[in-house]
């Protein structure tokens, strides 16, 4: 043994073996807190649902889906917000996903490596970090005065599909990349164009990727609420927008670009603000709906990139 | 000939996210600059005073900032050591079949619309406040920020996951060699290892909660009030924006810009914490 004391510590056999398993209980102690600390996480998720569920319950009705915003709670309804909502989406998805799928087919298979690429790759970076009201803002400046498009759907459309464009280029570019180079230089070897090789190869293996993209970027759009109220989306609509089928050739009518309109969150957010607890339950069917539709297409994305995960084998 | 088509059309919708960007910047501008025409820069930033829709309106933002600083601090004290926490056991201690499991779903906690924590905030978490304490009134900023940090918790705990699963295996075994156990490994060699990467987690989740807008206009109230207590109802920049695009103020008048400067200021905070953190990120990755 030795004469120093601070060293004898280390070499007293049961010092040893009480520190050690003290630092094992401690260990122990963690792996409790944290698993606790995550389920507490995950209890809340379910705790909001089952929440919103119970005091929106009264009103699933088919009513609350046919009927307008009424001043009478019971008689209030979500069909403007329901059916702005899907248009408003089919903008959305229109604009942005092609552009978000153009953007990173350029960033992965064209793009030289310059400052000029490194520029656009900042600015999609940044583009994620800015706070969705600041894109309400641009909105409201660019889409609603200087286009002059009002404050109509057009405009909440366009306005989403920015704000969801990093999402898409971000998620297209990852299931671009994780196409293996041997595929592209195959196609290469057997005379193939750029182009070519993207559409007819890199593409059709990063469906998966850019379908799980698309999905999560139209759930955050679906709940976005703060660059909507921004343009100045009216909260009480009794009107539906104009039908986008037309009986007369050509059968179809853009007009319902140009109606104003209402959304779900929007709705929801009317509805909780306003101090009448009757209006409050309306508010819980209207978060539970949406709430519910965010998860659903969660679910899906998570489900399409496991089954194409599993599809493919390189 | 049509390669060089093709090329051109994809790099014009790369372009679109830097006019995007150009736009953002160009419109606060213009509109801000047209405010600071009626307001003094000077009273706009050292002014305690905001009540813009007062017939005596008064534009000093730092109420709003004192805001919007104490809803990030409270979601702060819940996100950083809750995020942290659920990364270090997800990262050190999970099984890899349970890891693989709760990340997709605590993700969802990060997917759940504003607009419902809002309702959260407002319905549940202050009810449950003021039944801790009586005195407390039915607009805080205390509720929302305690939502806003629960709304963050995943987004801190995934990136910093990321980092501390880059460091290195063998630095780990090592510690495990000289007789560490999981914890003091996790605590003593991978937290220290993966420090820029967490700070940077942190400091992108404080541009998240900076930014967050209907928890704080639903449950905070929409009152400016120059005050850092979180038991106090006061407005945030984001919560202002909001309160003036729900009313009507004309196009082209003093309080339709001032949402401009206000987000002016909004924009240069985040941004600020932007660059810090993605500074961090970059630092971090040449580590090893």
């Amino acid at each position: 043994m030795s004469d120093n004391p601070a060293i004898a510590t280390f070499l007293d056999p049961k010092l040893v073996r009480d520190g050690l398993s003290r630092r094992k209980v401690l260990d122990q102690v963690f792996v409790i807190v944290g698993l606790l600390v995550m389920l507490v996480c995950l209890a809340i998720l379910a705790v909001l649902f089952i929440d919103l569920v119970r005091d929106g319950s009264e009103r699933f009705t088919w009513d609350f889906f046919t009927n307008f915003a009424s001043r009478r709670a019971e008689r209030a309804g979500i069909l403007a917000a329901w059916v702005g909502t899907t248009l408003i989406m089919i903008v959305t998805a229109v604009c942005a996903v092609p552009v978000g799928v153009a953007a990173a087919i350029y960033l992965e298979e064209y793009a030289p490596k310059n400052w000029f690429t490194a520029i656009i790759e900042i600015n999609v970076t940044n583009l994620a970090g800015v706070p969705s009201i600041v894109y309400g803002l641009l909105a409201l400046g660019l889409f609603v005065y200087q286009f002059d498009l009002g404050q109509s759907i057009a405009a909440a459309g366009l306005t989403l599909a920015l704000l969801i464009l990093p999402i898409v280029i971000v998620a297209t570019r990852e299931a671009i990349r994780s196409v293996p180079n041997a595929i592209r230089e195959a196609a290469y070897g057997l005379g193939a164009t750029r182009w070519e090789v993207t559409k007819d190869h890199v593409l059709p293996y990063s469906t998966g990727g850019i379908l799980t993209g698309m999905i999560l970027g139209l759930s955050r759009a679906i709940g976005e609420t703060a660059p909507i109220i921004t343009i100045g989306a009216l909260s009480f609509i009794a009107f539906l927008p104009e039908s986008p089928f037309t009986s007369e050739f050509p059968f179809i009518s853009f007009g319902w670009l140009n109606d104003p309109f209402t959304a779900m969150p929007i709705q929801m957010f009317n509805w909780v603000s306003r101090p009448d607890p009757a209006f409050q339950s309306n508010a819980a069917a209207a978060g539970a709906i949406l709430l519910g539709m965010t998860l659903l297409m969660n679910g899906v994305a998570i489900w399409i990139r496991y089954r194409y995960r599993k599809k493919i084998n390189w | 000939m049509r390669d060089r088509a093709v090329e051109l059309l994809l790099l014009a919708a790369g372009l679109v996210a830097v006019f995007t960007t150009l736009a953002i910047v160009a419109i606060l501008l213009i509109e801000s600059s047209a405010f600071f025409e009626h307001v003094s820069i000077v009273e706009f930033l050292t002014g305690t005073m905001w009540t813009p829709l007062f017939a005596d309106a008064r534009y000093g933002i730092l109420p709003l900032v004192a805001g919007t600083l104490t809803t990030t601090i409270v979601a702060l004290l819940v996100a950083v050591p809750l995020g942290t926490l659920i990364a270090i056991y997800l990262s050190e201690f999970a099984p890899s079949r349970l890891r693989e499991t709760v990340k997709p779903i605590l993700e969802l906690l990060g997917a759940v619309p504003t607009v419902v924590y809002g309702y959260f905030a407002l319905t549940m978490v202050t009810p449950a406040l003021q039944w801790l304490m009586p005195d407390l009134p039915g607009f805080n900023m205390l509720s929302a920020g305690l939502v806003i940090g629960l709304m963050i918790v995943p987004y801190v705990s995934s990136l910093s996951e990321d980092a501390m699963r880059a460091v290195p295996r063998y630095m780990r075994e090592g510690s495990y060699a000289m007789g560490a156990t999981r914890l003091q490994t996790a605590l003593h060699v991978v937290v220290p290892g993966a420090f820029s990467g967490l700070a940077a987690a942190f400091i992108l989740g404080i541009s998240r909660a900076v930014g967050e807008t209907m928890v704080v206009a639903i449950a905070a109230g929409m009152q400016p009030n120059f005050t850092f207590d979180p038991t106090q109802p006061a407005a945030t920049i984001t919560a202002y924006i909001v309160q003036v695009s729900l009313g009507d103020l004309p196009h082209g008048s003093v309080g339709y810009q001032s949402i401009f400067a206000a987000g002016l200021v909004l924009m240069i905070m985040t941004l600020v914490f932007n660059v810090i953190g993605f500074s961090l990120t970059r630092r971090f990755r040449e580590a090893y």
